[in-house]
């Protein structure tokens, strides 16, 4: 058996907008190891949702899954049915979508939430047995037996995180994608959720992908980082590896931007706005930007390759270097 | 001279004579808080979630009404403005609100809360002076305004919306804004240009900013002083360089201490009891809110709640670990802040 819980080849996500077609996600590929927890970053709007969508096969119109693969376990998901999708998704691959604590029914209580999914997948319990599988779900994500009871409003943020942690999880899914789960949380509370998440992961033996744009959280949760910029994975490799040595220069910028509680005014932007994706400038996406860009960069777009075993980054300065290298 | 903003002993209490709640919920804990018209002055309030700061907002912004205290807006209580102080004060005190998924009416292109904000208060006089105010807000908060307008909401990324809220803030350029959250979700680098937009309106256009946050590294970058809640009364308060590098509440210490740090050789500090602090719904409280989970809890704390102890002239910490210090000389906060640097 393959290693690779889910392989995403050449993903490519376009929205047909008035003004045009917009690349959302740019043929980017990478692989999820059985179990291994792996984190997307990127720029406000560089794709990392529409990827997750993609993956579960949530885009809307005008949105359109254009071409590549994702294989789920040699289940190739592009290609089934719109209805066996359906059972995939939250038995197989389950996803807590941005905000999705706000989106929780505002009328209905968390049980009544919880029951709503199961039914959605046709699993058949009968009273006694959905009302223990929900008190145990509560007890996983470390929420008291009465929340079951509860209106969202009566949860503060991160209860309602949980709860939506709870729901991705009813099915036992395989696969977990987490866009921003802990974005409005406080730090103790996103602690709480992450170990929520980490002991779920390890108790199930399921993969994570963890989304989101705090790199201190990544830090501390995934051992493998993919940074995504305007529609295109960028830079990938381990965590420490990443962040001792960023590769790309848009990584090695987000890393100086970050701020810090020791000096004021340490932190910077990045000077200049993110591409459009409507038009799509030549070359490599980041050169408007990029304080190393080079003659070539304005023209070929480079490609993610391979720079030493279990990193590879998208980046003319890479290729120009490693080819420098082997010509010496 | 009268305080643009004045808040006197605010406390809000959820589900008191409801018969839903069986025991009702004190979301807000006589804050007391003053913003002037001059200097302007920025102000953190920082607070795990459920610790009252989106409350506090919404009773700021009259939007929910104090079950005692009174928020008075130049001299006038909130509940009596008449038209024109109110059309005044609509004008004046602007919020970004946490939510970017909620305040959008979803049937509307993002232009419209743009527009409306501009014909409501009279921005522009002709239509291309409109579009041209709207375009450099979206562009001060890094947004691609040929991409942003004709859009929907959904269509937009969750940083993205945020954004646009922020620039309807840039856009009216009122006294006082109420940023709830504005920055939560979106990356690092942006982060630090909205900050930064931010900052540049509170210097060049004297715009005061209540800053609502959970993220003390944002509330260190953008702010002089620092409120702490926990679970709706003032944990700490004053001068930010000193709360947030020698931190004295035990709440506050475990705050800092929770941060992630990017750097994956600096692991998390080792698992303190994480007690479920999410609970709901208690009143009522013998003595500190924190005293379940604090590690340095004494008899004491669980028998009456501590006052705010001045522990240096520009902080005051309400714990008893500072019973020593003398406590605060008066309730509003604003006495304790450092003066604007
Ligand atoms: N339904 C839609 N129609 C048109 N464009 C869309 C739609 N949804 C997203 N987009 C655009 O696609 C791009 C990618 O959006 P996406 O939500 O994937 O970004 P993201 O990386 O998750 O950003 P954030 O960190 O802000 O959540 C953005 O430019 C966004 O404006
Ligand atoms: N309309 C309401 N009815 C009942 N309880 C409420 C209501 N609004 C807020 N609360 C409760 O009041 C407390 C304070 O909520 P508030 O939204 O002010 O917290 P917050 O500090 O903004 O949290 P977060 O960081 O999660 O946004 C919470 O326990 C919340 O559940
Ligand atoms: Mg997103
Ligand atoms: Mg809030």
């Amino acid at each position: 058996m393959n290693s690779n819980i889910l392989q995403v080849r050449d993903l490519r996500v376009i929205y047909y907008t008035r003004q045009g077609a917009l690349r959302a996600v740019n043929d980017i590929s990478f692989d999820l190891q059985v179990g291994e927890r792996l984190g997307l970053v990127g720029e406000s709007g560089s794709g990392k949702s529409t990827t997750a969508q993609a993956l579960m096969r949530l885009i809307k119109p005008p949105g359109k899954i254009e071409s590549g693969q994702v294989l789920l376990n040699d289940l190739s998901l592009l290609g089934l049915s719109d209805e066996r999708m359906r059972q995939v998704r939250l038995a197989e691959i389950a996803l807590v979508s941005q905000g999705a604590m706000n989106s929780l029914n505002p009328v209905a209580r968390v049980r009544g939430q919880i029951e709503d999914a199961l039914r959605d997948h046709g699993v058949k319990l009968n009273r006694r047995e959905r009302a223990e599988w929900i008190g145990e779900l509560l007890q996983r994500v470390g929420l008291p037996q009465t929340a079951a009871d509860m209106y969202p409003h009566e949860l503060s943020g991160g209860m309602k995180q949980r709860v939506c942690i709870a729901i991705a999880i009813c099915l036992k899914p395989k696969v977990i994608i987490a866009d921003e789960p802990t974005s409005a949380l406080d730090v103790v509370v996103q602690r709480q959720v992450m170990e929520t998440l980490e002991t779920l992961r390890a108790e199930l033996g399921a993969s994570v992908i963890l989304i989101g744009h705090d790199m201190g959280l990544m830090a501390q949760t995934v051992a493998r980082v993919g940074v995504m910029y305007a529609g295109d994975l960028v830079e990938m490799g381990g965590v420490e590896d990443l962040f001792s040595e960023p590769l790309h220069p848009y990584t090695r910028l987000l890393m100086a931007s970050l701020p810090s509680l020791e000096q004021k005014e340490a932190a910077r932007g990045i000077p200049g706005l993110a591409p459009s994706l409507l038009n799509r400038p030549e070359g490599c996406p980041f050169h408007p930007r990029c304080p190393e860009a080079l003659d070539r960069c304005l023209v070929v777009e480079p490609k993610l390759q391979t720079v030493r075993p279990n990193r590879s980054v998208a980046c003319h300065l890479h290729g120009a270097l490693s080819a420098a290298r082997e010509a010496s | 001279m009268t305080a643009l903003i004045e808040a006197r002993h605010l406390t809000k209490v959820f589900g008191e004579g409801f018969f839903r709640r069986s025991n009702p919920l004190v979301a807000l804990d006589d804050l007391s808080l003053t913003i002037e018209e001059a200097p302007p002055a920025i102000t953190t309030i920082v607070g795990e979630s459920g610790s009252g700061k989106t409350t506090f907002a919404r009773l700021i912004l009259g939007l929910t009404t104090p079950t005692h205290g009174q928020v008075c807006y130049r001299g006038v209580d909130l509940r009596q403005l008449d038209r024109n102080q109110r059309r005044q004060f609509l004008r004046e005190v602007q919020v970004i609100f946490q939510d970017p998924y909620e305040v959008y009416n979803p049937f509307y292109r993002v232009d419209h809360v743009l527009q409306e904000a501009i014909s409501n208060f009279g921005l522009a006089k002709t239509k291309a002076q409109g579009q041209n105010l709207i375009v450099e807000a979206l562009v001060s908060v890094g947004l691609r305004p040929e991409e942003t307008l004709g859009r929907y909401p959904h269509q937009l990324s969750g940083g993205q919306r945020q954004r646009v809220m922020v620039a309807r803030a840039l856009l009216l350029r009122p006294r006082l804004i109420i940023a709830d959250e504005p920055v939560s979700m979106i990356d690092a680098s942006l982060r630090a240009t909205v900050i930064d937009s931010l900052k540049a309106l509170n210097r060049q256009f004297g715009i005061s900013l209540i800053y609502i946050t959970h993220d003390l590294t944002t509330a260190y970058q953008m702010s002089e002083n620092i409120v702490v809640l926990y679970r709706g009364a003032v944990a700490e308060v004053g001068d930010v360089e000193w709360v947030v590098k020698k931190p004295e509440h035990p709440y506050t210490r475990l705050l800092i201490g929770s941060i992630p740090q990017p750097d994956p050789k600096h692991p998390w500090e080792r698992k303190e009891k994480l007690s479920d602090t999410t609970g709901n719904g208690r009143l009522e409280r013998q003595g500190c809110h924190f005293a379940d989970r604090c590690p340095n809890v004494m008899p004491m704390c669980r028998q009456k709640p501590p006052p705010l102890y001045q522990t240096a002239p520009h902080r005051a910490t309400a714990c008893y670990l500072y019973r020593d210090s003398p406590a605060a000389a008066s309730e509003k906060l604003n006495d304790v802040f450092a003066p604007p640097r």
